[in-house]
């Protein structure tokens, strides 16, 4: 009887892997985040990358009509190619760049910024990627585009191109 | 163009073959007497995967392009150690080089089983052969190596460049070695089960096939791993990637087995779980085949995603574990009086504490690895899994895990009444505490489970060192493999510990100083070589004592396929490594380098070649017995 049970178990289960590996099979690998915009930003704490100071959510925010937060760090190559496209953002007067600075080296970061030049009016720092996790980022670099309510209204995951950067400014205008 | 089709008929001559035998031997198990005809066919049929494999390597190095296989994987600028290795470095031709150690395999069960039961023997080559039936139409229905291209192009795509390394032109034979002799230790378990052979003289016969793998499968592992180490340049040797995890499954469970069957030999007690853990480690190298080849998993290692090779092989792997399943439960007859008494403080107990904390790592890996695959099926969410999630696990499991590896063998079979040295085991604990808690005085951090990792691993150091200057020289092949393990543990600690590195922007003539010493990047040099348009930089690190190193990492531009690889300048020494790659800085005169220090790796590889020798003799000393 026991082993009746057991063998029923067994063979629930098997099938069970075998339905979901079938499945897995079907899937594409290509990934499509679900849409995260219209979505409003959670008040959060940080630190300031160059003082050191706690900054909270609604100092960050403020004064400006469109946000950028752009989530990046000295290591991530990507990063390094978007970096001109964030220069050419700090030119529009009506956004504000927000820089997160992801488990990143302040030495590393402070020495990418000397180089390439700083587009951020403020960086914070996020040590753990908690607070990446919490925007729901996905992988670096990714950009959130935000409007004065702190909404977020566009994401873009990988390195900004030159046609996001059309499209920003298209909707900031 | 001839070779081609020489390759093609011929293999499908050998799944002729394979479909006799298997007849054959259904036929021989009524009659109970082998069919002569069986070994001539089989000699045959590896003759035949032989002539195949050998017109596949051929059309590799002459390049004939007309072959899908030549054309997607080779080219003609390629030197011809990788035009040979290119063979197997692909998706087709590593399947035909499966096949081909596993008919070479049944011949040598064939030579090697002949004072073993008969039906026995005739059973293991039916499932065998089951097995080569479903590679044999795996290859030719859905990843045929010698698809004919028409007109014939004039050149081949190429080779992958990160996998031109001489490393990675054996890692595969290697590892398919170790997989494939986990088929044949399936089959013979299967026939055993049937024949109700599960004894004594079966533990004495299957261990040498257990070995066999095993010692390919850690050296198979550890040769990938080196690849890695050095191909790959991010400076580590292993990186809990999903297809790492995949190989090192049937691994665990091969360990556990090899043990679980020293007490089936000694005590014929565990009769059930040798079963199930050899099933176990047949079905994981499958499983791993399947999420390796079907593209679920993506990494270096996904050659082709293809779905109708999924599903092909899924079935497959379905099949054998419901035939499996259903042979285990009607034929597997342990009875409840079979048991024997079992007292706490003996080795076999000590054995099968070893048993579950293996199972439990690999309960870890195996959840690590398949469960992001079910959550995004059936809740259509992505998550990885890295490095925190499995050093979390297993680690502090792994104290424990030492400790009784220390103590289990020096207990007795059946009882220990007085455990000699007593008094000496208990000192040496004490004196690796206090070396562990000094070496993290010198270190200066304070993280208690290292501490003790670093305690436990030192246990065992010690206790298999003591153990070497035991009078008797019996069992040295353990000792060996023990000593390795405690090795590797404290290697793979104290480099993680002890590690550091800078990464820094660089331009010719610009020096940056980390720690106590000065790098220097004087010069870059551009040569055209063979296939590819090599980089050096030339660089200099100078430490406290004025020594002075030169390292000369290098950039590949690759032609055929156009890629960058780079290749890390690894300066080893016996207590460390120093490790500088660069990578090139688009429309920059800046490259992004990379030092790394990294204490004691050479000893990661040599424990690890301990532990594949310590398997090694135990496997010469079985076959000198006989």
């Amino acid at each position: 009887m026991k082993n009746k049970i057991l063998i029923i178990l067994l063979v629930f289960f098997l099938s069970f892997c075998f339905f979901v590996l079938f499945k897995s099979l079907e899937s594409s690998n290509v990934y499509v985040p679900e849409k995260k915009e219209d979505r409003q930003l959670a008040e959060f704490v940080s630190e300031d990358f160059f003082t050191k100071k706690k900054i909270t959510s609604n100092e960050i925010f403020q004064g400006s009509d469109y946000y950028i937060l752009n989530i990046w760090a000295s290591w991530c190559a990507p990063c390094r190619k978007e970096h001109p496209q964030l220069m050419k953002l700090s030119k529009n007067s009506s956004i504000k760049l927000v820089g997160l600075n992801y488990k990143d080296n302040p030495k590393n970061a402070k020495k990418l910024l000397k180089e390439l030049g700083n587009p951020f009016s403020i960086i914070i720092v996020d040590q753990s990627g908690a607070l990446s996790i919490e925007f729901g980022g996905y992988g670096i670099p990714e950009t959130f585009l935000i409007n004065k309510d702190k909404k977020i209204i566009k994401t873009f995951i990988g390195n900004l191109s030159n046609d996001s950067v059309r499209q920003i400014n298209s909707i900031v205008k | 163009m001839l070779a081609n089709h020489i390759g093609h008929y011929s293999l499908v001559m050998g799944l002729m073959a394979s479909i006799l035998i298997f007849l054959l031997s259904l036929k021989s198990y009524k009659l109970k007497t082998i069919d002569k005809r069986i070994f001539s066919i089989s000699f045959l049929q590896l003759f035949f995967v032989l002539i195949s494999f050998t017109s596949l390597v051929i059309c590799f190095v002459i390049s004939d392009f007309s072959n899908e296989t030549v054309f997607n994987n080779s080219h003609t600028q390629k030197p011809i150690f990788y035009k040979i290795s290119g063979t197997w470095g692909n998706h087709e031709g590593s399947l035909l080089l499966w096949l081909l150690v596993l008919t070479l395999f049944l011949i040598l069960f064939l030579i090697n089983s002949k004072k073993e039961l008969k039906r026995y023997r005739i059973l293991t080559i039916t499932f065998q052969q089951i097995i080569i039936i479903g590679f044999f139409l795996f290859v030719l229905i859905t990843s045929n190596p010698f698809n004919y291209l028409f007109p014939r192009p004039i050149e081949g795509l190429g080779l992958n460049p990160i996998l031109q390394d001489p490393a990675l032109a054996i890692h595969p034979p290697i590892l398919y070695v170790g997989y494939v002799g986990s088929s044949l230790i399936f089959s013979a378990t299967l026939a055993a089960v049937i024949e109700n052979y599960i004894s004594k003289d079966w533990a004495k016969n299957i261990k040498i096939w257990i070995l066999i793998s095993w010692v390919f499968l850690t050296i198979g592992i550890m040769v990938g791993s080196i690849w890695a180490y050095y191909e790959l340049g991010w400076g580590g040797f292993w990186f809990w990637d999903p297809v790492e995890n995949v190989s090192l499954m049937p691994w665990i469970c091969l360990t556990a087995l090899l043990h679980c069957v020293l007490v089936l030999e000694k005590r014929e007690l565990l009769k059930s779980w040798t079963i199930i853990l050899s099933i176990a480690t047949f079905t994981l190298s499958m499983c791993g085949t399947f999420l390796v080849r079907s593209g679920i998993l993506n990494s270096v290692h996904t050659f082709a995603n293809d779905p109708s090779r999924g599903i092909f092989i899924l079935c497959f792997l379905f099949f054998l574990i419901t035939i499996s399943l259903i042979i285990f439960f009607i034929f597997n007859k342990e009875k409840q009086k079979d048991y024997k008494k079992i007292y706490f403080f003996s080795k076999e107990v000590s054995i099968l504490v070893n048993n579950w904390f293996l199972m439990y790592f690999l309960s870890v890996v195996l959840i690590g690895t398949l469960y992001p695959i079910f959550l995004e099926v059936l809740i259509d969410h992505k998550i990885s899994v890295g490095p925190p999630f499995y050093n979390k696990l297993i680690v502090p499991f792994l104290i424990f895990f030492l400790i009784f590896m220390s103590l289990g063998p020096n207990l007795k079979w059946i009882k220990e009444t007085n455990v000699k040295n007593k008094f000496q085991l208990i000192i040496f604990f004490f004196i690796s505490l206090i070396i562990s808690l000094l070496i993290y005085k010198k270190i200066g951090q304070t993280n208690l489970i290292n501490t003790a990792l670093i305690a436990a691993s030192l246990y065992l150091f010690i206790v298999t060192i003591k153990d070497f200057f035991s009078k008797e020289l019996y069992n040295f092949s353990k000792k060996i493999s023990h000593f390795g393990f405690s090795l590797l543990i404290l290697s793979i600690l104290l480099n993680g510990i002890l590690s550091s590195e800078a990464i820094i922007n660089l331009k010719v003539g610009e020096k940056f100083t980390f720690k106590n010493e000065k790098i220097f990047f004087k010069s870059i040099e551009n040569n055209k070589k063979e296939n590819y348009q090599s980089v050096v930089g030339y660089f200099t690190v100078e430490d406290d004592k004025k020594n002075i190193f030169l390292f000369k990492p290098e950039l590949r531009i690759y032609d055929q396929p156009a890629v960058i690889t780079s290749e890390a300048d690894i300066k080893t020494t016996l207590f460390r490594d120093k490790f500088l790659v660069m990578n090139t800085i688009k429309g920059n005169e800046y490259f992004n380098v990379r030092y790394q220090v990294k204490p004691f790796m050479i000893w990661i590889w040599i424990s690890t070649l301990l532990l594949a020798i310590g398997g090694f003799l135990s496997l010469y000393n079985r076959l000198h017995e006989k």
